[in-house]
């Protein structure tokens, strides 16, 4: 691990109202490393993440993103990220290549950068045949893989992947973790939040997020060892249970 | 710039896969114009007339016919009560009572002065107002037809008569499709473009596509751009159809140049658009913006001098037409199609409109916001 800081937090805080949505979480993630970010529904993860995509204006707290402020640069932080949300986010109604063509072009990348990236894409998931197909005809598992490899078309530093396996199946799971290793593998610093523990032990480091302040922060290996726990599952089964806040 | 090509790119696709937009855009603009010109009519036909005649003689019978035959009455009821006609408005029979009294006609000839008695329904007030007033109009020609009968002419006219004759400028047979048509077009280009504005951006934050726009460096110019120009371009292509049918079906040909229209038109949907993505902007779901775009289009109508004369609304009303774009687009297709007005005649509204531009695009893109 480098000592490279890609993310910094620091005191980040998100109130709505009365409601703390995320009270004082801090941390730093390093560069090239698959940072889990675990925690029940509704213990703040997405707006955590929110925060730091520059979507959501924190209540208080500092934060970076690629060395740059969540406050002030939060628009320098979106050349050097990539996002993929809960909410499936492809356009149904273009091909897969119109989408790629569209969000590479927003990114400012050039035609022939579009061009060759295509291609390229479309070998590594095996949809040569299907480039021109309308994003609504794949399946569940293909759009996944799809809006993956759409958040890091343009190449950024830090990719954030909100639940990204949510309701595909076990073998394309997996397939999706080859590629979140070899994004990896290529620099990509990852930072995903996901509900699977069998997900959390693939990450270098993970932090468990409870009723919005993060409870328990290292590697898989150690949280399993502080916490006497025989797999992820238990840690994280300790920590959730100490939840007050009603999952939504 | 470049990025502004891409979401045309994108949007375009999008308008051109999506059969309902086409529809929306071709199809209701065609049918609503073939329709609606023929039922928005201000002339009232069909009155209900319910005569009572107590009379029964030559005369009587000669006035009825010549009201039956007008072509704007149609004679529902005919007794010799007065109370029996009542009871024929209370039921909705009949809109207007005409009572020949007994002795019209002995009066008429003797006494040289009869008396009519007439009653409206007045829960509508516009059928009741001219249906009286074409009734009134007639009987005064029964009048002069009975009394040339009767008058060997002499040198003089023994009464002294004003009559006044009078031309109808700009609209000489004042056929009301003159005048209705670029009205109705005029509603018809901007419930089209504000609805399909104010749907689409709040369409993409029901899908979660916006996310993905709001975590890209796009500026929020751009996208609003890349929204605007596409409905910009088919606002006008509508135009185009609907000035074609009013051509085909009407055989309206504007007295001014196209050019005015096209110019006026072009600014015109910038200001509706804006308002649509403005609206847009503000919702946050379909839901909430349609009714939104519904609420601001009963005004419009209402309140854009389509069917009813701004000049004779009060001074506050009169005051918030001004605020309402539409009435500025309906006055200057009158103008333009009737008068024959040009771009210096319709400055005053254009550089409005300009304004009007300006300030809901303004506003719309300080609205949309990439960051909650």
């Amino acid at each position: 691990m480098t000592g490279d800081k890609v993310i910094t937090a620091d005191k980040l805080t998100k109130r709505y109202g009365d409601f703390v949505a995320v009270d004082h979480i801090s941390f730093e993630v390093h560069k090239g490393e698959i940072f889990g970010f675990l925690g029940a529904n509704g213990a703040g993860k997405t707006t955590a993440m929110r925060m730091l995509c520059g979507l959501s204006l924190p209540t208080s707290g500092k934060a970076t993103v690629a060395g740059f402020d969540v406050y002030r640069e939060n628009e320098k932080i979106k050349q050097n990220i990539g996002y993929m949300s809960q909410k499936f986010s492809l356009y149904e109604d273009l091909t897969v290549k119109e989408n790629m063509r569209f969000y590479g072009g927003i990114y400012g990348m050039s035609d022939a950068f579009i061009k060759n990236k295509t291609a390229s894409i479309l070998d590594q998931l095996h949809l040569q045949k299907e480039g021109n197909k309308l994003v609504k005809a794949l399946p569940l598992g293909w759009k996944q893989k799809l809006a993956f490899s759409v958040a890091i078309f343009h190449e950024p530093g830090i990719v954030f992947l909100d639940e990204p396996t949510g309701g595909v199946d076990p073998v394309t799971r997996r397939e999706f973790w080859n590629m979140i290793y070899q994004a990896s593998e290529s620099g990509i610093t990852i930072f995903v939040t996901t509900h699977y523990m069998d997900e959390a032990e693939y990450c270098n480091r993970v932090s468990i997020m409870v009723d919005g302040k993060i409870e328990a922060l290292d590697s898989p290996a150690q949280l399993k060892k502080i916490y006497e726990a025989g797999s992820m599952e238990d840690v994280f089964l300790q920590l959730a249970r100490k939840a007050v806040r009603a999952a939504d | 710039m470049r990025t502004l090509k891409f979401l045309l790119q994108k949007e375009f696709r999008q308008i051109f896969r999506d059969p309902s937009i086409l529809r929306v855009i071709l199809i209701m603009p065609v049918i609503q114009l073939l329709i609606l010109p023929w039922a928005a009519d201000y002339e009232m036909k069909n009155i209900k007339l319910a005569v009572v005649d107590q009379d029964h003689s030559d005369y009587s019978r000669q006035l009825i016919n010549k009201i039956t035959s007008s072509g704007y009455f149609i004679l529902t009821d005919y007794t010799d009560s007065y109370n029996a006609s009542l009871k024929q408005i209370e039921r909705d029979k009949a809109d207007l009572v005409l009572q020949i009294p007994d002795n019209f006609e002995k009066e008429l000839v003797k006494e040289d002065e009869a008396t009519l008695f007439m009653a409206l329904n007045a829960i509508n007030g516009v059928k009741a107002n001219l249906g009286g007033a074409y009734l009134r109009t007639i009987i005064q020609d029964f009048n002069r037809e009975v009394r040339t009968e009767w008058i060997q002419f002499p040198r003089f006219s023994p009464e002294t008569q004003i009559e006044v004759v009078s031309s109808n400028w700009f609209n000489p047979l004042m056929n009301y499709k003159y005048f209705m048509v670029p009205g109705i077009l005029v509603i018809l280009l901007t419930m089209v473009g504000l609805n399909l504005a104010a749907i689409n951006i709040v369409k993409e934050k029901e899908i979660g596509t916006i996310e993905q726009i709001n975590v890209t460096p796009i500026k929020k110019y751009h996208f609003i751009l890349g929204k605007l120009i596409p409905f910009w371009i088919l606002g006008l292509v509508v135009l185009t159809i609907g000035l074609t049918i009013s051509r085909l079906f009407y055989g309206i040909i504007p007295a001014g140049s196209f050019v005015t229209i096209y110019v006026f038109a072009a600014v015109y949907l910038l200001a509706v658009l804006g308002l649509g993505l403005l609206l847009s902007t503000f919702s946050s779901n379909q839901q909430q913006s349609m009714l939104l775009s519904f609420f601001l289009m009963m005004i419009f109508i209402l309140l854009g001098g389509l069917y009813t004369s701004i000049d004779s609304m009060p001074e506050w009303a009169k005051w918030i037409t001004r605020f309402n774009p539409v009435s500025y687009f309906i006055e200057v297709m009158r103008m333009v199609v009737l008068k024959g007005s040009n771009l210096a005649d319709i400055k005053y509204h254009l550089f409005s409109m300009l304004g009007f531009a300006a300030v809901f695009n303004t506003w719309a893109v300080i609205s949309y916001r990439k960051r909650s």
